[in-house]
């Protein structure tokens, strides 16, 4: 005979483990480690949750509990707003063969009445939800994820073949804030790699041409532009405000500037550098690894370094390396995977394939070893007399 | 017979070769050797007192030949020596633009 809805809920109650408020307190504190699911609707969720709850909606549950927790034996916890849709949950996972499932006795609204741990998770607003709906499914972005790229703020140095590409897929990824320091105006020769400009745009700033090409990709973006060259006056007031560098300038004095700006900021330096067919990618991270100045701690000599006849680059190559870069920098942001930090990544183009170095802090690099004094600021000559620009 | 990887920068030296057999059991030797069949291209990796300069790097397979002992660092059989010079970057490879 077909049991009622309060038939039901009674054998669900004896099979079944509940746990008062007080226990989940305790457990959360752990060990072992649980996990704690949401499994409310959305706008209940918006309102207020437990801190650290996993938010999957009880219709989703089944879809995508696997996904986020992989392991059968792990404590899991289900709350709703009064007990009884964590319960249909918890039963839901008993018959996917998680063994330690358990429900949280009166639900949100005891846990919050009973004055414990509450919080306003991270929750995007429709129109983000919409855009970023494939960051969204992907667990280790998540809305938690999306709201950390759109509160990111990101410099880049040069809008030019680096700075291109990096800067149009982090518009698209929804870093919020992207700065963009050039003082070069856009040159047809640009156009061959440089896809933040147009054709159009020959003859006018870089950085309006940036700003231009972002907004339009995504009007949600802030972008900040500094049309002035990088020196050791400006360099420490435009990266304070911040999270991360992306260095794509093409010049000897800018990279020592920016490292150097980068240790005394503790700022991590997203670094790629392209030649021809040869592209380089690191993070120099102060307090993390090595420094630029550790590999090279002064620049070369104007008759040892390659030579200003020796122009050129396969257009495309700083595409690949700037997406490498802006890999790089959304690691950095979401706090996933494993940085480039102390690893140099090479890319042979013509060879196609990558290779990878160690680099070591150097114990006695003037600017990153631990207990000195920060030496200072120091502007290289630039030593090829031809009309400058900051990005490569 | 260790393998020897020329940056672009240097391959004026060696005909436009991106990879050089290298011979010699120390990376001094190695470097002795590529001299004497790339005239000209030692002078770029080491100073006038034979030092490594500090805008190259030389590593030997993963590692920093500065962390290991530097020009006089074993060199097996099989190993991969890589020329890392400071690059600017640019796009225009105007080192000081
Ligand atoms: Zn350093």
């Amino acid at each position: 005979m077909a049991k009622t809805f309060q038939e039901l809920m009674a054998d669900l109650r004896k099979e079944l483990t509940e746990i008062e408020p007080e226990q989940l307190a305790k457990m959360r504190s752990g060990p072992p480690e649980i996990s704690l699911i949401d499994v409310r609707e959305m706008d209940e969720f918006r309102q207020g949750s437990i801190p650290g709850a996993i938010h999957i909606p009880r219709g989703f549950l089944e879809l995508k509990i696997e996904d986020r927790i992989p392991d059968r034996n792990t404590p899991v916890v289900l709350f709703c707003a009064g007990g009884t849709r964590s319960l249909l949950a918890a039963e839901s996972l008993r018959r996917l063969g998680y063994g330690q499932v358990s429900s949280l006795i009166g639900g949100f609204r005891r846990w919050k009445d009973e004055g414990r741990d509450c919080e306003t998770p991270a929750v995007l607003g429709d129109w983000e939800r919409q855009r970023y709906a494939r960051h969204l499914a992907i667990p280790e972005v998540g809305e938690e994820g999306q709201k950390r790229l759109l509160e990111a703020k990101v410099l880049l140095i040069g809008a030019g073949g680096l700075g291109s590409p990096a800067a149009f897929y982090l518009g698209a990824a929804g870093v919020g804030t992207i700065g963009i320091c050039d003082f070069d105006v856009v040159d047809e020769s640009n156009l061959q790699r440089q896809i933040l400009h147009t054709t159009d745009r020959v003859g006018t700033d870089k950085t309006e041409s940036a700003k231009t090409t972002l907004l339009a990709l995504n009007p949600r973006l802030k972008v900040e532009t500094f049309n002035e060259r990088l020196s050791s006056k400006n360099v420490a007031r435009i990266f304070e405000p911040f999270d991360v560098i992306v260095d794509g300038s093409d010049n000897f004095p800018t990279r020592y500037l920016v490292n150097d700006a980068s240790v005394l900021l503790g700022m991590p330096n997203v670094h790629g550098s392209v030649y021809r067919f040869e592209g380089q990618v690191t993070v120099f991270w102060p307090g993390k690894g090595p420094c630029y100045r550790c590999l090279y701690p002064e620049p070369p000599p104007a008759d040892m370094a390659p030579s200003c006849a020796e122009a050129g680059v396969l257009g495309i190559l700083p595409g690949v390396i700037g997406l490498l870069e802006a890999v790089e920098t959304i690691k950095i942001i979401l706090g996933i995977g494993d940085i480039l930090i102390g690893r140099l990544l090479a890319y042979d183009a013509l060879k196609a394939t990558f290779h990878e170095l160690k680099l070591r802090k150097n114990p006695e690099c003037a600017y990153c070893r631990s207990g000195i004094e920060f030496p200072g600021f120091i502007d290289y000559e630039q030593f090829c007399a031809v009309p400058s620009a900051t990005a490569s | 017979m260790s393998q020897i990887r020329i940056p672009t920068p240097l391959r004026k030296f060696t005909g436009g070769m991106d990879e050089v057999p290298g011979s010699g059991n120390t990376l001094r030797a190695v470097l002795e050797n590529l001299e004497s069949q790339h005239a000209g291209i030692r002078k770029q990796i080491c100073d006038s007192n034979g030092e490594l300069r500090r805008f190259v790097n030389v590593f030997i397979n993963e590692e920093d030949a500065r962390y290991l002992a530097g020009l006089d660092s074993e060199i097996k059989e099989g190993d991969v020596i890589s020329i890392i010079p400071a690059i600017a970057g640019g796009t225009k490879n105007r080192p000081g633009e």
